[in-house]
């Protein structure tokens, strides 16, 4: 197993944009937690799912009615999700990191994050969740806006967009930067020796 | 420097003399909880880490409740409960209460204390946001993700960071009108749904500790409702008495130091507080009952882990008693040890059974039922934009069913009280 760093230097494309406490319940909706995600078949719908339980004024700021996904849809539309305060408040379910994750969300950016979804986000290794530091950058950045996430020093986080001519420096991924850095919370534990290097 | 409860716990489950708020230690588990929602994602995690033969790192501590899917024609919910069903089989393990046999519990929760899973001083952990009910015993019990509990089942231990605690004091003993709902509504009203994000909240004073166990489980349940990592009171001879009735296994209580240090301390006074409801949709818009009676209602329901024990019932059955609903009002007790008490336990002489059916309430089967919607055919989910007041945990657009309902939550008292009116009412006016 080779110590490769999981961290990508830069995510670019599109944001998609939401308010303040988007808890699970309309990350993914309790009616498809039927579905197994440690089913390949039945994962990937949760990408099809995925926020759909927004309400139509919640779907896309500032604009809204804006679906952030659909049946079939294939993954990657929206990379970036820039949303307000306690993204991901709610039940505890998993499931809300991989529908994002399945619909190709790479990065969540808010001004802070309910507890679970940030240690599921980071020791999953689904997404990497950053904070904007008090930075009320949903009122301030549109749905559909082009934008680059700048990681290459994950101590300081960049997030530059460009039709606003405008460049945030966001909080630092702090203590949990190894578990990043190594991809999952399983990688980064056999690289420290707390458990087998390879599964029995 | 003293430790709070919850800094004393840790630092025992991580083998340290002391923690202190923002330490991040690797802690031993005591109990790893799961169910039919997240168990079988779970123990995938766990094979394709650990091995297809791999076993659980102590089978004396991993409890699998199925509660979520079960009185569902969903096709997948009845593979995952099977898939739970194998996985017990296979790792031999003596705390699955299987569905369709005697040994069904239902909501994860309750099942978990009435079988003696609670124990003052543990460290808790399971794949739900309200596992934090379990710090009513005094032990350090939060929710964890998927890939979290795999790991746990594999090793038995965690990473977790040290929370600095918020405490809150109620003075004085609860008038009849007031339950434990009614506090912690209050509690989120005070300081958000994010006010306890990354914090612990320890609850105390002669208002919590003159609550039953059931009313502390449910005033401690709805810590994740602030966004809290985990709630707790501190042990009492009542929690000790409960704790013996139903684990014979040794447990170690531990309390705050008297010197302990807090971030802030909320006080409240019982005897002034009111009846109090969350509005649509977001469990810190809180408003007494009174602001927002005769605020006209589709629906009434009383049940999951939050408001559907034995306590709930029999306040609800003290204002349904001799009444009628005028609204479809759901009742589904939380356990099956819950829904025999229905049969047995009476208020004014007749079961709870009686009164709710004689109130024309419909009765459902222990489960979590439409507290998280689930699927489309579970008893009492709103499929429609109707709006209902609930004695369950979270009203988050959506959460019930349909995104454009509208759902109050409130004490079970305000809950029975309202349906019999048809619209939101102060318990108040039952009880005089």
């Amino acid at each position: 197993m080779s110590d490769q760093r999981m961290i990508p230097d830069v995510i670019k494309g599109a944001v998609y944009v939401v308010g303040d406490h988007i808890d699970t319940d309309q990350i993914i909706p309790a009616q498809y937690l039927s579905l197994d995600p440690s089913r390949p078949q039945e994962r990937k719908k949760f990408g099809w799912y995925a926020l759909c339980g927004l309400p139509e004024s919640s779907q896309g700021l500032p604009k809204g009615a804006l679906p952030f996904a659909a049946e079939e849809q294939p993954p990657g539309r929206f990379p970036i999700i820039i949303a307000g305060k306690n993204f991901g408040c709610g039940s505890s379910r998993e499931h809300a990191c991989i529908a994002l994750q399945e619909a190709g969300v790479r990065a969540v950016i808010a001004e802070f994050f309910a507890r679970i979804f940030y240690r599921n986000s980071i020791n999953g290794g689904y997404l990497i969740p950053c904070d904007s530091q008090q930075t009320r950058l949903c009122d301030t950045i549109a749905t559909g806006m082009e934008a680059e996430l700048i990681l290459s020093n994950p101590s300081k986080p960049v997030l530059h967009v460009a039709a606003l001519k405008t460049s945030w420096t966001l909080g630092p991924l702090g203590d949990v930067l190894p578990i990043v850095e190594a991809g999952d919370l399983f990688t980064y534990a056999r690289r420290q020796g707390l458990i087998a290097r390879e599964a029995q | 420097m003293g430790m709070t409860l919850t800094e004393k716990i840790l630092a025992k489950a991580a083998g340290r003399s002391r923690v202190e708020p923002d330490d991040t230690v690797w802690v031993n588990v005591d109990v790893l909880m799961t169910h039919d929602v997240c168990g079988p994602p779970t123990i995938g995690i766990f094979h394709e880490q650990f091995g297809k033969t791999a076993r659980v790192w102590d089978r004396e501590k991993v409890v699998i409740i199925p509660d979520h899917y079960i009185f569902t024609q969903d096709e997948n919910a009845r593979r995952n409960v099977d898939t739970l069903r194998r996985f017990a089989s296979e790792q031999r393990l003596p705390y699955y209460y299987d569905v369709g046999t005697e040994r069904y519990k239902g909501v994860c929760h309750i099942a978990l204390a009435e079988e003696g899973h609670t124990r003052p001083g543990e460290v808790l952990l399971g794949t739900d946001s309200h596992t934090c009910t379990a710090g009513a015993f005094g032990e350090f019990a939060t929710g964890v993700g998927n890939t979290e509990a795999a790991f746990v089942m594999g090793t038995g231990k965690l990473w977790l960071r040290v929370p600095p605690t918020l405490r809150f004091i109620f003075d004085g003993k609860l008038p009849a009108y007031l339950m434990a709902k009614d506090l912690i509504l209050h509690v989120i009203g005070t300081i958000g749904v994010d006010g306890g994000t990354y914090r612990a909240l320890e609850f105390d004073g002669e208002g919590v500790y003159s609550l039953s166990m059931e009313e502390r489980m449910t005033l401690v349940n709805m810590t994740i409702e602030a966004g809290g990592k985990n709630g707790l009171i501190n042990p009492d001879e009542v929690t000790i008495a409960s704790v013996k009735a139903r684990s014979s296994k040794p447990f170690e209580p531990l309390r705050r130091d008297a010197d302990a240090t807090w971030l802030k301390e909320y006080r409240f006074n019982c005897a002034s507080l009111e009846p109090t409801v969350a509005k649509p949709s977001s469990p810190d818009r809180r408003a007494t009952a009174r602001e927002v009676a005769r605020t006209k209602l589709d629906r009434a329901y009383l049940g999951s882990c939050t408001g559907g024990k034995i306590t709930d019932f029999i306040a609800a059955a003290r204002i349904l008693h001799r009444q009628r609903v005028k609204v479809d009002t759901f009742v589904v007790p939380a356990t099956t040890q819950i829904a025999k008490g229905l049969e047995t336990t009476t208020v004014n002489g007749q079961t709870l059974k009686t009164i709710f059916e004689a109130a024309g309430c419909t009765l459902g089967p222990p489960s979590c039922g439409a507290c998280l919607g689930g699927p489309l055919d579970t008893l009492g989910r709103l499929n429609d934009p109707i709006v209902c007041i609930s004695s369950t945990s979270r009203n988050f657009p959506g959460r019930m069913g349909h995104k454009q309902a509208q759902v109050y939550l409130a004490s079970p008292m305000t809950v029975a009280a309202s349906a019999v009116r048809g619209e939101i009412t102060d318990p108040r006016e039952f009880l005089a």
